[in-house]
């Protein structure tokens, strides 16, 4: 399931957002088609849908695996000069309690191999995350041209 | 879903990837391969990921242990087309695949294993 949304961002050019469900394993292959078609279309390069897509597939799997169901936004701007897009990956679920550790490569709540948060931020150009214990997760990753 | 379909050349199991797999698919997956060694006594397994256009850390886990545990059952294998990009975003995202045996293409892939057979049987019998 999507809704769109058309907005103005302050007279500085368009950002558009789409925002996907993420509730199953299906959704994942929704949420990385989704970026590989705007990074297809934003004409970035193979090796930069590749690397995106697969963080991708590893954000929205975290929301499956750890919090149960969540959302994705894909925001693309196009800024004077600056020609971009934003993903937040969204969830209401336990939350991380100690973010340091979870972003270590290796740590696992789920004997799984740690990789999905670790290697996500290595491979986008920017990633932010914030977390509340029993509130949720909210990640951002960021590209551009 | 679509069911990966699972061929037989010769005496080898070749797996081509053709759909994008989500987790589900790829965990049947590797249960079919292994089934499929065990019922045909293959002497040898190819995965083809040529059309395959991202491994994550689940995909990538999985090729990994679906070759370690079809060598417990006596039967070698190798990942066969893995793109450049792949290759290089499977690096940086600091999946260990060290121990997987790899090939350019089927053709190059299927000599691998013949290779490794040989090896093999010169040890069992020298
Ligand atoms: N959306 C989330 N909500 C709650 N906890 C999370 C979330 N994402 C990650 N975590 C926590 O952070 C840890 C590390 O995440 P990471 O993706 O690096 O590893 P993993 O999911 O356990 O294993 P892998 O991704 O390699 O299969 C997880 O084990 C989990 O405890
Ligand atoms: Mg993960």
């Amino acid at each position: 399931m999507e809704k769109y949304q058309d907005s103005r961002d302050s007279g500085q050019g368009q950002s558009v957002s789409t925002t996907i469900f993420v509730a199953s394993y299906e959704d994942v292959i929704v949420a990385r088609q989704k970026v590989r078609e705007l990074m297809n279309e934003m004409k970035f390069s193979l090796l930069d849908q590749t690397r995106v897509v697969t963080a991708v597939s590893e954000l929205s799997r975290n929301i499956i695996v750890h919090a149960g169901k969540g959302e994705m936004t894909i925001i693309k701007y196009d800024e004077s000069g600056r020609r971009g897009f934003r993903c937040i990956f969204e969830d209401k679920g336990p939350g991380i309690a100690d973010i340091d550790l979870a972003m270590r490569e290796g740590y696992s709540t789920t004997n799984s191999l740690g990789l999905g948060l670790s290697g996500s931020k290595k491979l986008c150009k920017n990633f932010s995350i914030q977390s509340t214990r029993g509130k949720g997760t909210r990640i951002e990753i960021a590209e551009w041209k | 879903m679509v069911d990966i379909p699972i061929l037989m050349i010769g005496k080898n199991v070749v797996v081509p990837i053709q759909t994008e797999l989500n987790d589900i698919g790829a965990k049947k997956m590797q249960e079919d391969v292994l089934y499929k060694i065990e019922k045909t006594t293959a002497s040898g397994l190819v995965i083809d990921v040529s059309a395959v256009s991202i491994i994550d850390s689940f995909l990538g886990r999985i090729l990994v242990d679906t070759s370690k545990m079809a060598k417990l059952m006596g039967t070698e294998s190798v990942i066969v087309g893995m793109k450049k990009e792949v290759v290089l975003t499977l690096i940086q995202l600091g999946l260990r695949m060290e121990n997987l045996n790899t090939a350019l293409n089927l053709e190059d892939g299927l000599n691998l294993l013949r290779k490794l057979q040989e090896t093999l049987h010169g040890k069992i019998s020298g």
